[in-house]
């Protein structure tokens, strides 16, 4: 282990991987009380932190020092953030696999479910998935490294409201309270409060199937539809979500909490979120293709429809907004097709989980 | 493809038996025992926070349940002062509760002056009496006497009680990691973790781990098996410690792991069944009981703390499973799952084991007719699961070498987090039962039982179990060539996985089908009274039993081979 490590304690720099909005909105929180090391890919960025305290044009705190050597940052620091989007999730945790050590907290942001394709399988013609094909980040991490005290950040936290200073909350779940209550005391502050929860899973598929939700959102909007249907979708969409969690290893629970509810009611009223875009272009009338074209990163909603439509088909349950979803998004179905089927659909019960 | 067993002899890894870990433990046992005790105290006292409210609670609660379990459950093997001893914990509760004068710092004295009578007393009750002089003769009684019996049968005519044809290796062949649980037991502590079947397993186990040359193991074993006086013996001598499950009170379990942990940071290398109890249903355990496994995180974290950071201090994990054609105790075992997941009576305890005579009549009937067990040992791993190399050094998926400690540090240091080490040992308890389905052993019995019952099953398929189970015997019957075809597809995909290291199998399973089917049907619960499956006078199979059937049936349970059906 690092020499660093063996003479230090508190003292220690907290690292953050990935720069993003994000990123940048929690690095800067923690530099607030402590000292912040960043990560970047690329060598400009890292010049540009380190010169000129900014990341791509987004103001940084003085005291954070950039690397873009994933051994120094996994030396010197105890805790990380990992704070990247889900399409580099998986390569970026193996470029940190060789440095990181069983006595790492590692903490994530990042809101995506991760396929294994078993052997002669692609994933472009893939219709069914088990559970044991799906992973969640923190699983990706467990399975990748050699980390095991992981967490997960998650709940309604848009960057540029962080970044304001606007109060705002999040959830820090993890199976170990150790990774809990490190997460709390370094994030926790007068307009940022940090709640703990153990279903670590259940907090990551909350923030992962609201995206499905969201994409609706955006469609009942570009309809034109009113506050009466956003309302049916936001609890309908909360009582698939509540279904399909508990069918991946989540608990109901989290479902209800700041990481599902929170982050679900704040997503289907952001107009300027690229999964409530994607809903909104669909109702205008584009195809799924015809929006990726123009949209600089994936939707992560878009994926998260393909992989649980995918998952549906093995877990014999059903969750008709996400299936109609996937039939409009992949198939022919138009949007007003949909709404017509979701509107026919036997929910004879209002809440049937808890 | 027959295999041949190597019938190695394995020379002794500690010659000098006063080199023997558990002899010097026994030759300590007064300061041993005194110590278990103290530390235990400890720790209930950091449990209930140094509160003399909840203490006085807890020993009100001990006190009660213990003396309920004298009145309703008494065994023969429980001391006779027991009744005095209690009568005395609540004299002295009473008194310190009606001195009014005590001062609340006195009573705390004195209540922690009863809690630590109680810790004394269990320690004492837990501690094993192991004797090497005993441990020596019952090695010789069991090696001897089963080869003489195995030969008497096996070699007919004059003079066969003195031939060494066969051996007990014969019979019980031990197959995996034996080279490494050698080499390992002289660097480390082993924690051996094997599946449990049958109240043999324990016998079985002592006579393997000194056929292995290995010193002897202690272990925790039901103080119920200790009513019978054979078992007794023998189990003193093998160096098992007690473990009473009639007494789930918060003081004695915490004695309890507190007397396996010291054990194992002693150097005694330990064995539980961490099942917690034979498998009722035949399958292989899924959820392991993770109070003992709780222990060898904690040993393993304590010998961190006191800087032994060498391979010394090193525990390491090993998975066994036992592997049989015939489970002696089965009709009982299988009717206890049913009529607890049948939810219609409680549970009782009532087994075939019930006395001496029954099982040396087991035993005779084993060693003469024969029915073979193997014992798969498996890969050695560390107590977070990972496999560790032979010089003892933990390795991940990638080969790459892992610090065992630096899982227990945090800011640098290793540091006490009992969350934190529940979440390890059901890790652990994960990578235990992964283990178990990679070097479960299938035989032929376990073949033929498993396509009888799913096809049974298959015909039916509106039925669930219950319903099965009272089908009329009419309805049991599978025709032969469906059944050949059935067996020889399911045995392709066991071969597959096998060649993805998912499961192992017996070198018989190599014969013609034919065969495999006649060795399955000839051994599958061969002693029982009514036969799991025989084949009737047209040649097509049938179940006398279809409890006994589905209990078999269950070994091949966990790998998805049902969806071939």
């Amino acid at each position: 282990m690092g020499m660093a490590l063996k003479n230090s304690s508190e003292s220690l720099p907290i690292g953050v991987i990935g720069v993003g909005s994000f990123g940048t909105a929690i690095a800067n929180m923690l530099a607030e009380k402590n000292e912040v090391m960043v990560y970047a890919r690329k060598q400009e960025v890292v010049d540009e932190i380190n010169s000129q305290h900014s990341a791509s044009g987004k103001l940084l705190n003085p005291k954070i020092r950039a690397t873009f050597s994933p051994e120094e940052l996994c030396e010197s620091c105890g805790v990380l953030f990992l704070m990247i989007p889900s399409a580099a999730f998986l390569e970026v945790t193996r470029t940190f696999a060789p440095f990181l050590h069983p006595f790492h907290l590692v903490i994530h942001g990042t809101k995506g479910l991760a396929v294994q394709l078993a052997e002669g399988e692609q994933w472009d013609t893939v219709k069914k998935l088990r559970r044991n094909q799906i992973m969640t980040m923190s699983e990706v991490i467990i399975q990748e490294t050699l980390a095991v005290r992981v967490g997960c950040l998650a709940g309604p936290n848009i960057s540029k409201e962080l970044s304001n200073g606007q109060p705002a909350a999040t959830v820090i779940a993890s199976k170990y309270n150790e990774v809990i209550q490190e997460g709390q005391r370094l994030l926790r502050s007068e307009k940022f409060q940090v709640y703990g929860n153990f279903d670590i899973i259940g907090v990551e598929l909350s923030g992962v199937l609201k995206n499905i939700i969201a994409i609706a959102a955006g469609a009942l909007a570009g309809l034109g539809l009113g506050e009466n249907a956003k309302g049916l979708l936001i609890s309908r969409g909360m009582v698939e979500m509540a279904h399909l969690s508990k069918a991946l290893g989540g608990t109901v629970s989290s479902v209800m909490g700041l990481a599902g509810v929170g982050d679900l009611v704040t997503s289907c009223n952001s107009p300027d979120s690229r999964n409530f875009t994607v809903g909104y272009r669909l109702a205008k009338g584009e195809t799924l293709n015809q929006i990726l074209e123009t949209i600089e990163e994936v939707a992560e909603g878009v994926n998260t429809v393909r992989i649980v439509d995918a998952f549906l088909k093995t877990a014999g349950i059903r969750a008709p907004i996400t299936e109609n979803l996937h039939r409009v998004l992949f198939e022919d179905l138009s949007i007003e097709e949909a709404l017509q089927s979701l509107m026919k659909y036997p929910f004879s019960v209002d809440v049937d989980f808890v | 493809m027959e295999e041949n067993y190597s019938k190695h002899q394995y020379d002794p890894i500690l010659p000098k038996k006063d080199e023997w870990p558990v002899v010097k433990l026994a030759r300590e046992r007064k300061e041993f025992v005194k110590k278990v005790a103290e530390l235990s105290e400890d720790r209930i006292l950091d449990l209930i926070g140094k509160n003399p409210e909840i203490l006085k609670e807890e020993l009100e609660t001990t006190l009660y349940r213990e003396k309920l379990r004298i009145k309703q459950n008494p065994w023969d093997v429980d001391p006779d002062d027991e009744g005095l001893f209690w009568g005395e914990v609540k004299n002295s509760l009473l008194q310190i509760h009606s001195e009014v004068s005590l001062s609340k710092a006195k009573k705390f004295e004195a209540y922690k002056a009863v809690l630590s009578k109680i810790t004394s007393r269990y320690s004492e009750e837990i501690a094993s009496n192991f004797k090497a002089t005993h441990y020596k003769f019952t090695r010789r009684v069991v090696t001897y006497g089963f080869s003489r019996l195995l030969n008497a049968a096996r070699v007919k005519g004059f003079g066969s009680l003195f031939s060494n044809q066969y051996t007990l290796q014969d019979k019980i062949q031990i197959t995996g990691q034996t080279a490494q649980i050698r080499e390992l037991a002289t660097k480390g502590t082993i924690v051996m973790v094997p599946t449990h079947f049958s109240n043999l397993d324990s016998i079985l186990i002592g006579w393997i781990i000194s056929v292995l040359g290995m010193p002897p193991f202690i272990y925790g074993a039901g103080l119920n098996l200790f009513n019978i006086s054979i078992f007794a013996y023998f189990m003193n001598a093998l160096g098992a410690y007690k473990v009473d499950r009639r007494k789930k009170n918060l003081m004695y379990l915490e004695t309890l792991k507190t007397y396996s942990k010291e054990a194992i940071q002693f150097g005694c290398h330990s064995l539980f069944f961490p099942g917690g109890t034979r498998s009722r249903s035949g399958i292989i355990e899924s959820k392991l009981k993770l109070g003992l496994l709780s222990t060898a995180i904690e040993a393993q974290r304590a010998n961190f703390q006191q800087g032994i950071s060498d391979v010394s201090g090193k525990i390491f994990i090993i998975p066994v499973t036992i592997n049989y054609h015939f489970v002696l105790e089965a009709p009982s075992l299988i009717q206890d799952y049913l009529s607890q997941t049948g939810q219609e009576r409680y549970y009782k305890e009532n087994d075939e084991f019930s006395n001496s005579y029954k099982i040396s009549k087991f035993l005779f009937k084993f060693f003469t007719k024969g029915s073979d067990i193997s014992v798969s040992i498996g890969r050695a791993m560390d107590v977070m699961g990972n496999y560790v190399d032979e010089d003892g050094n933990s390795r991940d998926k990638w080969d790459r070498e892992v610090n065992t400690e630096e899982y227990f540090m945090s800011n640098g240091k290793v540091t006490v987090d009992a969350q934190r080490e529940e979440e390890y040992t059901q890790t652990l308890g994960k990578r235990i039962v992964e283990e178990f389905h990679k070097i479960n052993r299938v035989f032929s019995s376990h073949l033929v039982a498993f396509v009888a019952f799913e096809l049974i099953q298959a015909k039916n398929d509106k039925m669930d179990l219950f319903d099965l189970i009272r089908l009329p015997q009419e309805d049991l019957v599978v025709a032969y060539e469906e059944f050949k075809a059935t067996c020889q597809r399911v045995l392709d995909k066991i071969f597959e996985l096998k060649a993805n290291g998912k499961i192992d199998t017996a070198p018989h399973l190599y014969r013609p089908m034919d065969e495999i089917i006649t060795h399955g049907l000839e051994n599958v619960g061969m002693y029982h009274a009514k036969r799991p499956l025989i084949k009737d006078k047209a040649g097509n199979l049938v179940t006398e039993d279809m409890s006994l059937l589905y209990f078999y049936h269950n070994r091949l349970h966990g790998y998805g081979l049902e969806k071939l059906f």
